[in-house]
């Protein structure tokens, strides 16, 4: 049970962590980060290659939607932007890997500040819409434009190469994937605690008086716009060196809304609900394959697999904002408030 | 059509001239005229409908009047967005509590100082450097200034959605202080309150002014608040101002009481209904004493 | 220059063709807006449902087709009284964004059904339209296109008269606008719920029939719903007439940007003209305009 904490300044109380236990579980956790390619095999860091993938979109789209309350299902189409940055760059230039990283980041963000434009006039649902169709319209350029992204064949990706190390298995890139996805993960959280997060978060709840105090809407919700494509497009930018091969198929509209699942899934408005969110959403369709192998439905297994998948997914979805609409953050804040107050209930 | 102030024009920190709006066929405010001295405690007062918010929602910036002007310190306001004017110094307060729900009182009224902070988007992913060191400077400064004036000390980390009412107002009133304003417009601040809460609130107001040294325009109901307050007075009525004055020849006008108690002759009422004698003269602003 | 006149002119039927069927399901789309103020993004997956219930029906229960559009229609209205009472009534009070988020799970869920039951292999529905080639003077309209036309005429016809003149018709409006005022007035906002929930599926199930019988069935049909996302926006979010206008507006538009530009470019063309729409006029052509108060 933990009684109190002592804060001895400001700084004690504006910090990310907050107590020597909490060091503690972080600690362990990046430990258990920097082993977890020593013991996994290949399937698992596959896996845990593709969650870093996804939390770093899903942070940037949490930054739009869940903190600055707007609805965005055009997540995909800038990670495609990203992806076709850095398949164009690496084909033709073979410029250093994270440059190309930060160049997709940059092209996307600049996909993300148009899209942004109309924002002020346009708002909730009817700018939701307006990223659909920026989605489509994004796929059609995609495929269209065959000078440079090659159509609808797409681009091949030759495997990133840092300091002379080809990332060509999951084992290395895991080490460009992860500490990337931590160090965006964090710069999200320290926007949260300066005038810039705080502009996001009252853009979301009452814009009106955001304006009164001095936050012109149009700068910040592009801003907002901006951030978040960025991320979307470094996301981008390692799902080409991932599965080398960008196509216009690689992100369609379903991938968007896949990431929305995920922020809703682990709670809108948090830094924890998109690491949460994005990993559940990754494991589910895994989780799904272990228990479709193990009903006796012998050879039918395959084709109820990616039906089930899909019910499970729109079920998730429904379930989540009809009886946990903060997700899975909030269930995690109560079972650590049940450790932090035990054996007292409230 | 001039009007008389009873305070030099140089020690005027709001000057409002002349101003119309109008909302389709509706006229809300129609050649509103008055200045706020610097240092005072300003009230604006009126029946329902008189145009009282809509009369702040202009001077906040968020209705643009189809005639007349706003001048703050001099400079001409009337074509100014909203976020601009914050960054002069001019906070307000909303009749219906606009806190920030999704935030903690702290963060809310860190948002108060937003306009005056130079933290950029690059400083703040980084966090350590020029954003940690503006933070804890606001943060002192907040917990110093504003939350020990305003006794909140206890509920800084709450998240407002869970405050009662009174409380609320407070923290309202809290983040306008963080901008360090030069006037606070004040829309209903003690609506819904008890005599208790009413006046705290009170207290705090006339300690805004001396401590702070913060110009107060209000729109108040609460005419024992108006009255004990209140340097100066401003009646509303339909969108004109039909007196104003110190608190005592407010009180005692006329045309204030006839506003507030309607004007008594029913068979002056009954003629008009019937289409006879023709319809009262305009209101005109009367002289002060 | 010798323009194809008749081949525009028979584009154009084409589209108009088409455009009746997005006026249809828009119809029941707006049906759901105007009553309950939800954006319904799973519309095209209601419709597909319809579609399928009739396969199921009249192909594989081999049941003759009028019972099998009875079934389906009955079907669609169930499955909206269903997805009303389980999904949206909960949800009564958030967000407009979390419901429709709710719909789009939903949509999810009913594509999962249908793959599960029926695969996604594409089907073709028994024919049941009569099949002679229908001319226009000169043009050639494909007789099932103008048999959907007439069905969708008269659906759209039928239901603007009983908006028109039944008082049920302000009653939806009342409960869309203000819930606790419509309860107090005596209106039973649960039955005002599900009673559009429920007619707007039934629309959806013909509409789906209709789509189905001109180009086969299969469990992406739901796309459709996007395109009448697309018309309802141009027409305005609670408005029949705005949907009866738009859809065949953007049938048109469709037909014309396939035909001279190109298949792929039909979907670019929808898009293009949303993000204008929305640019200029986002309450759209009879939508009711929301003034913010401050």
């Amino acid at each position: 049970m933990r009684i109190g904490l002592a804060r001895p300044d400001y700084a004690a109380d504006e910090a990310l962590i907050d107590s020597p236990t909490q060091w503690a579980w972080v600690g362990l956790l990046f430990a258990a980060l920097a082993a977890f390619p020593f013991v996994a095999n290949e399937y698992w860091l596959y896996l845990a290659c593709l969650v870093g993938i996804h939390v770093v979109s899903a942070t940037g789209l949490n930054i739009l939607t869940g903190y600055t309350g707007l609805v965005s299902l055009g997540q995909a189409a800038f990670m495609g932007m990203g992806a076709y940055t850095v398949a164009v760059l690496q084909a033709r230039w073979g410029t250093p890997p994270l440059l190309n990283l930060v160049a997709a980041g940059v092209v996307a963000m600049t996909g993300g500040l148009v899209v942004g434009i109309p924002s002020l006039r346009v708002k909730g649902l009817y700018l939701a819409i307006a990223t659909i169709a920026a989605s489509f319209i994004a796929h059609f350029v995609f495929a269209n434009w065959n000078a440079v992204t090659g159509g609808t064949a797409g681009l091949t990706v030759a495997p990133a190469s840092f300091l002379g190390v080809t990332l060509d298995t999951s084992f290395r890139i895991y080490w460009l994937i992860v500490p990337l996805t931590v160090a965006m993960v964090v710069g999200a959280a320290n926007l949260f605690r300066t005038r810039i997060g705080r502009a996001f978060i009252a853009i979301r709840d009452r814009d009106i008086s955001a304006e009164v105090l001095g936050i012109p809407l149009l700068r910040y919700k592009l801003l907002s716009f901006a951030v978040s494509s960025f991320y979307a497009g470094v996301a981008g930018g390692l799902w080409a060196y991932f599965f080398r091969v960008v196509t216009p198929e690689s992100f369609p509209l379903i991938l968007s809304i896949f990431y929305l699942a995920a922020i809703i899934v682990g709670g809108m408005g948090t830094i924890l609900g998109a690491i949460l969110g994005a990993a559940f959403m990754a494991m589910v369709p895994e989780l799904l394959k272990l228990v479709v192998d193990w009903l006796p439905l012998g050879a039918n297994a395959t084709l109820v697999l990616s039906p089930v998948r899909t019910i499970v997914f729109g079920a998730l979805i429904v379930g989540f904002l009809i009886f946990e609409p903060n997700g899975l953050a909030e269930i995690w804040r109560r079972i650590r408030r049940f450790f932090h107050l035990y054996p007292f209930r409230t | 059509m001039p009007f008389q102030e009873s305070v030099a024009p140089e020690r005027n920190l709001l000057q409002v001239d002349s101003l119309t709006l109008a909302f389709g066929g509706v006229q809300a405010l129609g050649g509103v005229s008055f200045s706020v001295a610097a240092g005072s405690i300003t009230s604006v007062i009126g029946p329902n409908g008189a145009g009282k918010t809509s009369l702040f929602n202009t001077i906040s910036g968020f209705y643009r009047p189809a005639s007349g002007s706003i001048r703050f310190e001099g400079r001409d306001i009337t074509r100014l967005p909203p976020p601009k004017r914050a960054a002069l110094g001019i906070a307000r307060s909303f009749q219906n509590i606009a806190l920030f729900r999704g935030m903690t009182v702290l963060d809310n009224i860190k948002l108060g100082r937003h306009c005056h902070l130079r933290t950029n988007v690059f400083d703040a992913l980084l966090y350590f450097g020029r954003a940690r060191r503006e933070e804890l400077q606001l943060r002192a400064e907040i917990e110093e200034r504003v939350i020990d004036f305003l006794e909140i000390d206890h509920i800084r980390h709450a998240p407002v959605a869970a405050l009662p009412y009174g409380l609320q107002k407070r923290v309202e009133m809290a983040r306008a202080l963080a901008m360090r304003p030069k006037i606070v417009l004040l829309d209903e601040p003690v609506a819904g309150m008890n005599r208790e809460e009413t006046e705290d609130m009170a207290r705090f107001i006339l300690d805004l002014r001396a401590e702070w040294d913060v110009t107060v325009l209000m729109v108040e109901h609460d005419m024992g608040m108006v009255m004990e307050l209140s340097d100066h007075v401003v009646v509303l009525n339909f969108g004109q101002v039909i007196a104003r004055g110190t608190p005592e020849q407010v009180q005692n006008d006329p045309e204030v009481i006839r506003a507030y108690l309607g004007s008594g002759r029913i068979d002056a009422l009954r003629a008009r209904l019937a289409g006879g004698e023709p319809a009262e003269p305009a209101e005109q602003a009367k002289q002060p004493a | 220059m010798n323009f194809d006149w008749l081949f525009l002119f028979e584009i154009s039927l084409a589209g108009l063709g088409t455009g009746a069927l997005y006026a249809l399901t828009g119809l029941a789309f707006v049906t759901i807006y105007k009553a309950t103020r939800v954006v319904n993004l799973a519309i095209g997956e209601m419709l597909m449902i319809g579609a399928y219930v009739f396969f199921a029906f009249a192909a594989g229960l081999a049941l003759p087709v009028w019972l099998s559009i009875v079934a389906a229609i009955v079907a669609g209205g169930v499955l909206g009284a269903l997805v009303e009472r389980t999904m949206i009534r909960p949800m009564l009070g958030e967000s407009p964004i979390s419901v429709f988020m709710v719909t789009v799970g939903l949509g999810s869920i009913l594509v999962g059904l249908v793959e599960l039951i029926w695969t996604a292999d594409p089907r073709r529905l028994p024919e049941f339209l009569p099949n002679d080639p229908i001319f226009l003077g000169e043009a050639y309209v494909s007789p099932k296109v103008f048999y959907g036309f007439c069905v969708a005429a008269l659906l759209i016809a039928a239901m603007l008269l009983v908006f028109r003149f039944w008082r049920g018709g302000v009653a939806l409006r009342a409960t869309a606008s203000d819930q606790a005022a419509a309860y107090s007035m005596g209106i039973d906002v649960p039955r005002v719920f599900s009673l559009s929930w429920i007619v707007a599926g039934m629309i959806a199930a013909i509409a789906g029939i209709v789509v189905g019988a001109i180009g086969g069935i299969s469990s992406t049909m739901g796309i459709f719903g996007l395109t009448v996302l697309v018309v309802v926006i141009f027409g305005g979010l609670d408005s029949i007439a705005g949907a009866l206008v738009g859809g065949l507006f953007i049938g048109l538009v469709e037909a014309w940007a396939g035909a001279y530009l190109g298949g792929e470019y039909k979907v670019l063309a929808v898009f293009v003209l949303l993000v204008l729409i929305l640019m200029v006029r986002p309450y759209g052509l009879f939508g009711t305009h929301e003034i913010e108060r401050l």
